[in-house]
């Protein structure tokens, strides 16, 4: 069932167009990774959905119910849904009035409101802080004050806004571990936004990529990082290698194209002749002789032009014809003992050489 | 005399004064802390909801309203003493009140003196909550109502910290207390208007002793003020 729809959403702050042509679709149970960079939007967006501030145009239907033509449900929907700040947010009063406030509000009766802060602050690990004052607690300790206080409120919906984004790794894995069960167990529906790439990863089931106020792609996480559609996302999913080429012929499923006089074979049918092929540096292997066996379908000689340790990994600049960034495991280079100047053989998938549309073409 | 120096006799006595708690001193302790507080009371159940409203409604010239009622801080209290003199006076338009040098006319004096402050702190104090934790009221699901609520609760201690420095003021002023009280022995002589006179008169040990009492008091302010910041 879809549980949050929204169609070109637009929202503008003075003369500021911050959101436009806003398109997504959440099935209900589904944890969906915003990812983008700042300012893209992600936090308007959230808060948009959340019914916290309104949209300046689009439509937006949330639990099937129409909410632009709806203001009066608004509280009565944004009861049934909860969201997650990136700056811990906590109130000066005690952790437990703190945690309190969402079934307060709801009118809940007191034995429930002590039962359910009780439980929920054991699910994060602060009951010893029952009694303290929120605000002297560390910022990860506020952020879990700030999670039991919307999970106590038992949302269908929960909007996480860069959670983690000041954290320590330990509370970023606490909060992490218990969204996913929640979600497992619940069915809670999840958007989260994040800059970090990895975490959109590892949690979403589906990622959207925001770039300038709107939402740019969507899909598997594994598509996105694979298959970007443009050059922007494919930036900011950090691809190292973006060349410009063109397409010139067609060798049975493969496409050739041709960059500085150098063919590569490219998996993608051609979506254009002006193309730019989308390489991940962790998808070019480097050989000190020509392999004997080699399954990869580019395979040619290059330069080592440039070493940088960017740990755990190096990244090697190769020059051969075109410039190509590899990312090697460190302990690859070293036995490799790569240096600047160096011969060595490039290899390459087909499928790794990912091609979208030249701007401008 | 040899240790005539009337600084110095003046300090003594005037620890005599405040130890032996001499009936005058106690009297113009109590008065100037009865019309103060009352005032700051008053104040403080007038401007608290009139700063709330206006920083909780938008309304057009909400902006020019805020910076009249920052510079109406450092009105001085003579201006106010004047009007209010006029206003309380038999030729003005309260006159039938009859407040006009009485502990009730002062009153009403400082009361109008220090709303303008206490209104003013009240709308920066609820200013203070910060964009982030109105939006976590809201999607908290707080009605309305529930969300003034949350945020007075939180903006607490900052609009404490306001009244306090209300009643510094207008327990520290002299300008209003002296035009519109009269600084009348028995009657509405307060702190300040008696240390002036008592100066004038090189009356020093009552003056340093009452100094001390007014100084007392305002540390004690600022103390609790400190206090308060501090949660």
């Amino acid at each position: 069932m879809t549980i949050i729809e929204a169609r070109n959403i637009t929202k503008l702050y003075g003369g500021l167009e911050v959101l436009h042509d806003v398109n997504i679709s959440v099935q209900e149970g589904e944890i969906i990774g915003l990812i983008g960079p700042s300012g893209s939007g992600k936090s308007t967006l959230l808060r948009i959905l959340d019914l916290i501030e309104p949209a300046n145009g689009g439509e937006l239907s949330i639990f099937g119910i129409d909410v632009v033509s709806e203001r009066g449900r608004w509280l009565d929907l944004r009861r049934r849904m909860g969201m997650l700040f990136q700056r811990p947010v906590v109130f000066n009063a005690s952790v437990y009035d703190n945690v309190a406030m969402g079934l307060r509000y709801r009118r809940a009766p007191n034995d429930k409101v002590d039962r359910k802060v009780k439980d929920a602050l054991e699910a994060v690990g602060l009951s010893r802080y029952i009694q303290s004052r929120a605000t002297d607690l560390s910022g990860g300790e506020q952020q879990r004050v700030a999670l039991s206080r919307v999970l106590v409120t038992d949302p269908a919906i929960l909007f996480l806004d860069e959670p983690t984004a000041n954290l320590d790794p330990g509370s970023t894995a606490t909060i992490e571990a218990i969204v996913a069960e929640l979600n497992r167990e619940t069915g809670m529906t999840v958007l989260m936004s994040t800059h970090d790439l990895l975490q959109g990863q590892r949690l979403a089931h589906r990622v959207a990529v925001m770039i300038d106020g709107t939402i740019a792609q969507t899909g598997p996480s594994r598509e996105i990082f694979r298959e970007p559609k443009n050059r922007r996302i494919a930036r900011f999913v950090g691809v190292q290698n973006i060349l410009p080429g063109r397409v010139v012929s067609r060798r049975g499923d493969l496409t050739v194209v041709e960059a500085q006089g150098k063919e590569i074979l490219s998996a993608t049918p051609p979506p254009a002749s002006e193309v730019e092929m989308v390489i991940r540096g962790e998808d070019i292997s480097l050989h000190r002789r020509k392999p004997g066996y080699e399954e990869a379908e580019n395979l040619f000689p290059a330069t080592v032009t440039g070493i940088e340790p960017t740990a755990p990994f190096v990244s090697v600049m190769v020059h051969c014809g075109c410039d190509l960034s590899a990312l090697v495991t460190a302990r690859r280079a070293e036995t490799l003992g790569l240096d600047i100047g160096m011969e060595v053989w490039v290899s390459l998938q087909a499928k790794a050489v990912h091609l979208i549309p030249r701007k401008g073409s | 005399m040899v240790n005539g120096n009337p600084i110095i006799e003046g300090f003594i006595e005037a620890i005599e004064l405040i130890v032996t708690l001499d009936p005058q001193v106690v009297e113009i302790t109590i008065r100037s802390l009865y019309v103060s507080l009352t005032a700051t009371a008053l104040a403080a159940l007038i401007a608290l909801p009139l700063g709330a409203l206006i920083y909780f409604y938008e309304f057009r010239g909400k902006h020019a309203v805020v910076s009249t009622l920052q510079t109406l801080y450092a009105l001085p209290t003579v201006i106010v003493g004047l009007l209010m003199f006029l206003m309380l006076s038999n030729i003005g338009p309260f006159g039938f009140l009859r407040l006009l040098y009485t502990p009730g006319g002062m009153i009403v004096t400082q009361t109008v003196l220090i709303i303008p402050l206490l209104m003013g702190l009240t709308v920066s104090a609820l200013s203070g909550i910060d964009r982030d934790k109105r939006y976590t009221i809201t999607a908290l699901g707080a009605s309305r109502l529930q969300t003034v609520m949350t945020i007075i609760a939180e903006a607490r201690f900052a609009v404490m910290a306001g009244v306090l420095l209300g009643f510094g003021r207008a327990i520290a002023e002299v300008g209003t207390v002296m035009i519109v009280g009269g600084n009348i022995r028995g009657a509405t002589r307060v702190l300040t208007t008696a240390i002036a006179l008592n100066t004038s008169m090189a009356n020093y040990s009552l003056s340093i002793a009452l100094g001390i009492i007014l100084l007392a008091v305002a540390l004690g302010v600022n103390i609790t003020l400190s206090l308060v910041q501090r949660r």
